[in-house]
């Protein structure tokens, strides 16, 4: 056991330690100053561009999260308990087969499929339902479009794992005491199922909010993210104090996020 | 009512596959860009790829930090499992909270922080670096996927084997880890996917010699080619074909 706690000391908690002091440090030039000062944290106040980042990561993270698991849902209801049992496992694999592309690459397909020339405008164009092609590529849509792609299968995944967990015999009382099947489901099933959505959603927010990929390759540079603010603070001006508040905000946003579900998530669990 | 489910399976599936299906389909396409309409077929970008030594090298990187980083984090992870389930130690609750942290932290952060410790440091960055975040990350994984396998099956198995005279060490490898052999596979190839496609950091924590992912961000730079087509058709079949297969002999077996 001593190892693994040395490890995780050594490279996690040390560097994190060092992150949040230097968050209170300050460039003067291109040289880094330790000191004690909240510079950093009041520019997330002062530059447009950070509070603006604050925001746009926040709108896609809790739009990407709110569709995921509306589309999600169905999906996992309609392998659990319509698709033949011998069909389930081999439809649920399928369901989620192209979750093993790279991840870059899967960024990078929605670009073939939205670009200007690409597969939807192509295919719309010949149709004769567009006249002009869509501008898709290079924007929120495109982002959140990558996004909800991606987590779709992830919280099918888990919203599955949890409704063949119900008994049918839930649903049955529900039915029998006089419940249309739409109270049955808005009454047992849903408030059943509801932990395992809330982790989903969790889950979701907290690996959509720290992503750099898929709104640097799909959403263009009209907005960005915290997360793409971030490497860019590293990258064009090593600007290493800011880069570290701005990490620091991100793992408070995951925080709230965290406070806010924390009633259905039970991690202490694991 | 039934005809709406199919009618929304039917469209979900075309929304998943989407992607995917142009992806592979234009990669084959004979033209350099990879879009409608087709035109081809040709293997062409594949040979282009195969023949690549910066993407092959990338390539070997990547197994490399992969497979290494992994049997780290889970020998780690199994030893950490093996400790705080057998032996009763203050302030396990607070170590298991800490070996799990990690978890609930952007791979940005984690890689950013130990970019900052290297630079500080004056070290380099490298492959070295990018497997040591890799580990950072798959560590808790393996120490949860172990740790909530160990039950009282497995402790009483250990407690015959000591009884029967065999000391720590072999009782650790003939009973515990044969035991908890599902356990400890399954967190091995769960670390070595995330590692395998993990971005970015190996991307903050490598210079020259650069993982896979890496080495497509840069192909990316150059905007829409098909032979970024090919490369990610080739990950995805082959990491679709390692799917199946332990789906069909690891885990396919133990449902029988």
């Amino acid at each position: 056991m001593a190892p693994a706690v040395l490890w995780t000391l050594a490279f996690f908690v040390a560097p994190f330690t060092i992150m949040a002091a230097m968050s209170l440090a300050s460039l003067e030039g291109r040289e880094l100053v330790w000191a004690i000062s909240f510079d950093n944290y009041h520019k997330l106040f002062t530059q447009p561009f950070l509070t603006k980042a604050i925001w746009v990561s926040l709108q896609i993270t809790l739009t990407v999260t709110v569709i995921s698991v509306l589309l999600a849902y169905p999906l996992a209801w309609i392998i659990a308990f319509r698709v033949p049992k011998r069909w389930q496992r081999l439809v649920l694999l399928l369901s989620i087969l192209p979750f093993w592309t790279s991840y870059v690459v899967r960024s990078y397909s929605w670009l073939l499929v939205m670009s200007r020339e690409g597969v939807i405008n192509n295919s719309m164009l010949s149709l004769g339902l567009i006249s002009e092609p869509l501008q898709m590529a290079s924007s929120r849509l495109a982002t959140v479009t990558g996004f909800v792609h991606f987590f779709v299968m992830l919280l099918t995944l888990t919203i599955f794992a949890n409704l063949v967990q119900l008994s049918p015999n839930y649903r049955r009382a529900a039915v029998d005491l006089g419940a249309s099947s739409w109270q049955a489901f808005r009454h047992v099933i849903l408030p059943l199922t509801m932990p395992g959505i809330m982790v989903g959603a969790f889950l979701t927010f907290v690996l959509c909010i720290g992503d750099y990929i898929t709104p640097q390759i799909l959403g263009g540079n009209n907005e960005l993210t915290v997360p793409q603010v971030i490497m860019m603070q590293l990258g064009r001006r090593g600007d290493f104090p800011l880069a570290s508040a701005m990490s620091l905000v991100l793992m408070g946003l995951v925080t709230l996020a965290y406070i806010a579900t924390a009633r259905w998530l039970r991690l202490d669990r694991i | 009512m039934r005809m709406i489910q199919w009618f929304y399976l039917a469209v979900a599936f075309t929304f998943i596959y989407l992607p995917v299906a142009s992806l592979v389909l234009f990669s084959l396409k004979d033209g350099n860009l990879p879009l409608p309409p087709f035109e081809g077929p040709t293997l062409r970008w594949y040979q282009d790829v195969l023949s690549d030594s910066q993407l092959m090298a990338a390539l070997g990187h990547s197994l490399l930090v992969a497979v290494s980083s992994s049997l780290v984090a889970c020998t780690l992870g199994f030893l950490a499992a093996y400790g705080l389930a057998r032996h009763v130690l203050p302030g396990s609750v607070f170590m298991r909270g800490l070996l799990i942290a990690p978890m609930t932290v952007s791979y940005l952060i984690v890689g950013l922080g130990l970019l900052i410790v290297f630079n500080q440091l004056g070290i380099g960055v490298s492959l070295w670096a990018a497997g040591i975040g890799h580990v950072v990350i798959n560590l808790p994984l393996c120490f949860a996927i172990i740790y909530a396998s160990m039950g009282a099956q497995q402790q009483n198995a250990e407690h015959a084997a000591r009884d029967l005279g065999a000391n720590e060490g072999r009782v650790i490898t003939l009973v515990t880890i044969p035991m908890l052999a599902p356990a400890i596979l399954a967190a091995f190839f769960l670390a070595m996917t995330l590692s395998w496609d993990e971005f970015v950091i190996a991307f903050l924590l490598t210079r020259f010699e650069v993982t896979l992912p890496v080495e497509i961000w840069s192909l990316l730079r150059s905007g829409l080619s098909s032979k970024t087509n090919a490369i990610g058709s080739l990950v995805f079949l082959g990491s679709v074909t390692v799917v199946l297969l332990l789906e069909i002999f690891l885990f396919g077996r133990r449902r029988a």
